[in-house]
């Protein structure tokens, strides 16, 4: 009986070990916007925002993105098949490009990523930031101290600071990105990378299948 | 008994590594702790639901059946018994080859490894292991 009275002290010890652990995990920071419920008036103003766009308005197909600053596979997709998009396709007005904020709940810095890119859009800067915060995603994923490094960067692609603080101070976005959220899960958006390219949804998907769905889609409109 | 003990202690592990990553699935989780891998990529794969449901969640209930088992197991009413073994061989067994999917899927799918996956394959693998040589023991009092 003496082994079993030692064997339940030392699944006691492991079960509070292992429990604390936990705790201890689920309690680490994380970058911080403004707290508390986003107001609906925010959210709607939001609802009509089609995304950040590039390219020519008049393009046959618009292939939107549904991405995640945080998430590894967006970053892999942003470097194998949206910069090809890019220069291929919307480069040479064949399609354009509109990247949506789709930041999952699983990722604690990026609705706050995603923040400091509308931030940085506001002085014509978003594009630079999406590529510095995409470039340096291993630098900060994850990390407590993830909001000064977006502002780092933020002075290093040349946003006015005083600018950028006031606006992630107050929040200014955090209703749009809502309605990003909520824009995409209504289309079937469950995760990150989604791409939406004639009404059709794709998850993670080579630049050539994108481009035999632009020809596609092209040559039907062409009929 | 001992390895009742063995698969009670595997399992209680197991259980809070499924817990780990469940709880960082529905986000009350902060960054997953990965180290040199690929955590969220294997985490965040078309292949981490099974039936819409976070495999992860699957691990919690697996281990949480095995603990149960393996404690009813040392209860002085089932220690002679070869019931509580069996069903550890069964269930371990199940869980065995689910985690030798998933660690296919890894290699060569995916071609990315999550070290919290690969722990739990090694747990549910030792699990069915010292349950298989549990069975072959004569059943003992103490």
């Amino acid at each position: 009986m003496a082994g079993m009275k030692g064997f339940y002290v030392g699944f006691g010890v492991l079960a509070v070990g292992g429990a604390g652990v936990l705790l201890v995990a689920m309690g680490r920071g994380a970058a911080e916007l403004p707290s508390g419920p986003i107001e609906i008036a925010a959210i709607e103003s939001g609802r009509g925002w089609g995304g950040y766009v590039v390219g020519d308005a008049d393009a046959p197909v618009e292939i939107i993105e549904y991405a995640d600053f945080e998430c590894p596979a967006c970053r892999v997709q942003w470097v194998l098949t949206v910069q090809d998009v890019k220069q291929r396709l919307v480069a040479t007005g064949r399609a354009r490009y509109a990247f949506r904020d789709f930041p999952l709940s699983m990722h604690v810095n990026s609705r706050a990523a995603h923040h400091a890119a509308a931030c940085a859009d506001e002085q014509g800067m978003f594009q630079q930031m999406h590529d510095e915060l995409f470039g340096m995603q291993d630098k900060w994923t994850g990390r407590s101290d993830a909001e000064s490094r977006f502002r780092r960067y933020a002075g290093d692609i040349g946003v006015d600071l005083d600018r950028y603080d006031a606006c992630m101070e107050e929040g200014r976005y955090r209703g749009r990105i809502q309605a990003s959220i909520e824009g995409g899960a209504a289309l079937g958006v469950t995760s990150t990378p989604a791409f939406i390219i004639g009404n059709r949804l794709y998850r993670g998907i080579s630049y050539d299948e994108i481009k035999a769905i632009v020809d596609s889609l092209t040559a039907v409109a062409s009929q | 008994m001992k390895h009742r003990m063995v698969t009670a202690a595997l399992s209680l592990i197991g259980l809070y590594v499924a817990l780990y990553l469940s709880l960082w699935k529905i986000g009350l989780m902060g960054p997953l702790v990965c180290g040199v891998g690929s955590c969220e990529a294997v985490q965040m794969s078309r292949f981490a639901y099974l039936f819409g449901i976070p495999v992860a969640f699957f691990g919690v209930a697996g281990f949480l059946a095995l603990l149960v088992v393996s404690l009813v197991g040392l209860r002085p009413a089932f220690v002679g018994k070869p019931g509580p073994t069996k069903l550890l061989v069964a269930l371990s067994g199940g869980g065995a080859a689910f985690s030798l999917y998933l660690t296919y899927l890894e290699a060569f799918v995916l071609e990315a490894w999550c070290r919290w996956c690969i722990l739990i394959a090694v747990l549910i693998f030792s699990v069915f292991t010292a349950a298989l040589l549990g069975l072959r023991q004569r059943p003992s009092k103490t």
